[in-house]
């Protein structure tokens, strides 16, 4: 069962690099902890869902890279193949001359359609590889343009194309203290639109994974590399091939389905976030020992107080409910913990970080500020509200639960 | 990649475009060392056979043969064309990108505007569509020219009108050059009052420099190279003022004040031209730093001036770099953004500089600067990992600030000064298509930006409110 990775933007094409660099050293990593056999059908499990293979033996990485401007595709593009274990197919990539300007509004009604053609195309010949598609991973992030626009652009395509197929869209939280001004324009309309056509929205907050990078890992002066490398190490947990509860000798076939019908048992309930432990840097791993169990009782923990690393948890807070079923566990030493239970923070999480976003943008929008770039190119007055009114009856039925 | 075309015009307008195809030419050579025609050098150059005559000599790939500017130099008298004609920079620029005059605009912004706007329309044109059909994808005009004058003021902005019409989509950046306080044309107040209100109507960005700002750096930077201070030497080719005759004393009087302007254009399209963790391409620059299409003037700082010998440079240098950008003495212009409201402020750092750098500093600095209520975190950044030529990194900060505001009153007091007594205004009222009411308009459009800036300035120091969010029936 195969993933395809649409890597869209700037953003999107770095974390998607990073994301394939880390499954394929994680799964071809010469110092594993379990038998040879355990680790080649790992290896295999692995292989086929993100990989496809050539005639020399060399990985293809199932992926499609997007972007409108050529300069971040043909640096992602000459990282892979440099390294040698790895590669993008060279006709796997779509890139136009003028990026996005940061404007939603250019990703989604300029670019959009007029590459739709090209890039569905593109999507299809990789989805024409796997053996049996699975579903599709879609990582983007939501301050720019291409990202964001462009995304949810593709992202309803790929609704009305393969409606059979399982989408999840990693979408990247900018920082709070800015880094593109209309990023809460953007933000706004991108989720508003991919919460219509997308089955899943996970989550990653740049400020949650600096401050990981900063406390956790000690590193002094941290990189946009940094960061994607904690992104994609947290990616990699959630997609590696687990076991299934009730049987211990087959990888799970359905890794998508599985994760969405525990997680999404409402679709008005899409937001996800992620957790992940231990996080630390590489010179610290052989001073510390974990166990299962105090590493589970660190996640809980860490869920239901709502931090989104391990230090300063506030122990003291306590949930509504405790329904935990732990959904698998992995070969290495990294886990995957989701909540389950569906009072929880997790899920208010997302509600926090939304009201912030929407307060902001209710000022800027009664000025009609930076207004006028986006009717330029078709979003109305209209479009805004609506979205608007989408994120307020999420906000509004996760504050009900 | 995009491409970009530089439209120089006028005395100052050349003068300046000369010092700025130097330095892009010195920038190329010390990142490009194979000499490969690459996608960074086509955003500002064409590649060129020159063996081939007429006009299929481009060459899209492969080695470099000759580099011609993608530059069309206008100018209404010959003396400036012709020197950089002669010059070492003659060999960047054909024939066919030029359109010369030879009688001036007599400091005249009518002349300039009305005379020979329609006199050369066609012409400019004409080359302006050439220039376009070279690039690939076009995606924006720098226009570079002074205010003060005739040609710079008065013609540099007719091609504004003219350049909205024929290439709507593509972005039109100008780079003005406000007369100071003491200014030796006497009738620079009309010139730049008509030119501000084409300004208004028909860039998309402006970026306002004055001279007196660009003398200041210099004299800053002379004491710091003069004075010797034990254990302090700088670093011979990172002056923001050096050019490839900086290092003679006879350098001409210009030179150094137009080399800190080529900066600010090089560093304002590196991380468009360059790779980085964090690209910002210019429409992104209009699109962030523009909330309401009139106020699109941004004031804008450079950092470092120059670079000190030492090697090692502790991360308090980095963060005395962002504090410097915020600081009176690197801005290109004479205004004080820290006391006045900031609407929108952009970040372009070049070199080693990462992400957590950044927010630390951004950190540090927000308390101290004013934001308009509804933009509070209105910083939009950039990281490119090229550092320009001879330094390990630098800065520059375009700020969309209620600053600007004085300087436009002020100007405008000067003008109401010479106008009220209806001074030397026959020699405008003379040219043909030119009537008082051209004047009057002028005041007006000045008056009306102006009155924006201030509803915006009325809101400064009144605390965040929050707004009812709509509410929804469950």
């Amino acid at each position: 069962m195969s993933i395809v990775t649409v890597q869209l933007g700037q953003c999107g094409n770095q974390v998607g690099f990073e994301v394939f660099d880390a499954l394929y050293s994680d799964s071809y990593c010469s110092q594993g902890l379990c038998s040879k056999k355990e680790n080649e059908a790992y290896q295999a499990s692995c292989k086929e869902r993100f990989f496809s293979e050539e005639e020399n033996g060399v990985l293809v990485a199932r992926s499609v890279l997007v972007d409108m401007e050529p300069k971040v595709i043909n640096q992602t593009l000459s990282k892979a193949a440099q390294s040698g274990r790895w590669k993008y197919g060279q006709h796997a990539c779509f890139c136009q001359k003028q990026g996005s300007g940061n404007n939603w509004a250019y990703g989604y009604s300029c670019h959009g359609p007029k590459h739709e053609e090209s890039i569905m195309n593109l999507i299809r010949k990789e989805v024409e590889k796997c053996d049996s598609l699975h579903g599709f991973s879609i990582i983007m992030s939501m301050a720019g343009g291409t990202g964001s626009g462009l995304g949810a652009f593709i992202t309803q395509n790929l609704q009305d194309q393969y409606p059979n197929a399982l989408k999840m869209n990693q979408v990247i939280w900018p920082y709070g203290t800015g880094e593109v001004i209309v990023q809460n324009y953007n933000s706004i309309l991108t989720l508003s639109h991919l919460y219509r056509c997308s089955d899943a929205l996970l989550v990653h907050e740049n400020d949650a994974i600096h401050k990981i990078c900063a406390k956790m890992m000690n590193i002094r002066q941290i990189s946009f590399n940094n960061i994607n490398q904690v992104l994609a190490h947290q990616l990699g947990s959630m997609f590696q091939p687990t076991y299934s509860a009730e049987d211990s000798f087959h990888y799970r076939r359905n890794p998508l389905g599985d994760l969405m019908e525990h997680l999404v048992p409402h679709p008005e309930f899409k937001m996800l976030g992620v957790r992940n432990i231990p996080q630390m840097a590489e010179n610290s791993l052989p001073y510390s020992t974990f166990t299962w169990a105090g590493l589970l009782k660190h996640l809980r923990q860490m869920l239901i107080s709502n931090a989104k690393m391990e230090e300063g948890i506030d122990w003291q807070v306590r949930p509504p409910l405790a329904r935990l079923p732990a959904l698998g566990k992995m070969p290495f030493n990294k886990e995957l913990h989701f909540d389950t239970s569906i009072a929880n923070l997790v899920i208010l999480r997302g509600k926090d970080v939304h009201c912030a976003d929407l307060g902001k943008r209710m000022l800027q929008w009664k000025l009609r500020s930076y207004v006028y770039q986006y009717t330029k190119f078709g979003i109305e007055e209209e479009d805004f509200l609506d979205s608007f009114s989408l994120l307020e009856q999420v906000i509004a039925s996760y504050c009900n639960l | 990649m995009t491409q970009s075309v530089v439209i120089q015009v006028g005395q100052c307008g050349n003068q300046i475009g000369c010092c700025f195809w130097d330095l892009a030419l010195r920038e190329h050579a010390a990142v490009n060392k194979k000499g490969i025609y690459d996608e960074a050098i086509s955003s500002f150059f064409r590649n060129v056979d020159t063996r081939v005559v007429g006009d299929g000599g481009s060459i899209s790939k492969g080695k470099i043969c000759s580099l011609k500017a993608r530059a069309v130099l206008i100018d209404m008298e010959e003396g400036v064309v012709n020197e950089i004609l002669q010059g070492p920079l003659r060999e960047v620029f054909d024939s066919k990108q030029l359109i010369t005059d030879i009688s001036g605009s007599g400091n005249n912004w009518a002349v300039g505007h009305k005379v020979f706007g329609s006199l050369y329309q066609e012409q400019i044109l004409e080359k302006l569509r050439k220039a376009a059909e070279q690039c690939d994808c076009l995606q924006c005009f720098f226009i570079i020219h002074s205010m003060g004058g005739g040609t710079g003021s008065g013609l540099g902005t007719f091609l504004l009108k003219m350049l909205e019409d024929e290439f709507p989509e593509v972005y039109r950046f100008v780079t003005s050059v406000c007369p100071s306080g003491e200014d030796d044309v006497i009738t620079s107040p009309y010139n730049t009052i008509l030119a501000v209100k084409e300004l208004n109507e028909h860039a998309d960005c402006v970026l306002p420099i004055d001279n007196q700002s660009l003398f200041d750096i210099i004299s800053k930077i002379d004491i710091m190279v003069n004075s010797g201070k034990l254990g302090k030497t700088v670093k011979p080719r990172s002056l923001v003022t050096s050019s490839a005759r900086a290092l003679k004393k006879h350098q001409k009087p210009f030179d150094a004040m137009n080399n800190i302007v080529a900066n600010l254009l090089l560093n304002l399209t590196s991380s468009a031209r360059f790779e980085g963790s964090l690209n910002m391409d210019l429409n992104e620059i209009s699109m962030n730093l523009v909330p309401f299409p009139q106020l699109h003037y941004l004031v804008s700082s450079l950092t470092p001036l120059y670079t000190l010998a030492d090697v090692n440079i502790p991360p308090r240098r980095l963060d005395q770099m962002f504090t410097d950008a915020f600081s009176k003495d690197h801005q290109l212009i004479q205004a004080d953004p820290k006391h006045n409201l900031y609407l929108a402020c952009a970040l372009m750092v070049r070199g080693n500089v990462q992400v957590s750098d950044l927010r630390r500093n951004i950190e540090r600095l927000k308390p101290s600067l004013q934001f308009v209520s509804w933009n509070q975190e209105g910083w939009k950044t950039s990281l490119c990992s090229v550092p320009p030529v001879g330094h390990s990194h630098s800065l520059l900060a375009l700020a969309n600030n209620t600053c600007v505001k004085p300087t436009f009153m002020e100007l405008r007091e000067r003008f109401m000064r010479l106008y009220k007594k209806k001074a030397h205004l026959h020699h405008y009222l003379q040219v043909e298509g030119m009537e008082e009411n051209c004047f009057t308009e002028a005041v007006s459009s000045l008056s009306a930006l102006i009155q924006e800036y201030n509803q915006l300035d009325v809101t400064k120091g009144m605390p965040v409110q929050d707004l009812p969010r709509l509410s929804i029936a469950m």
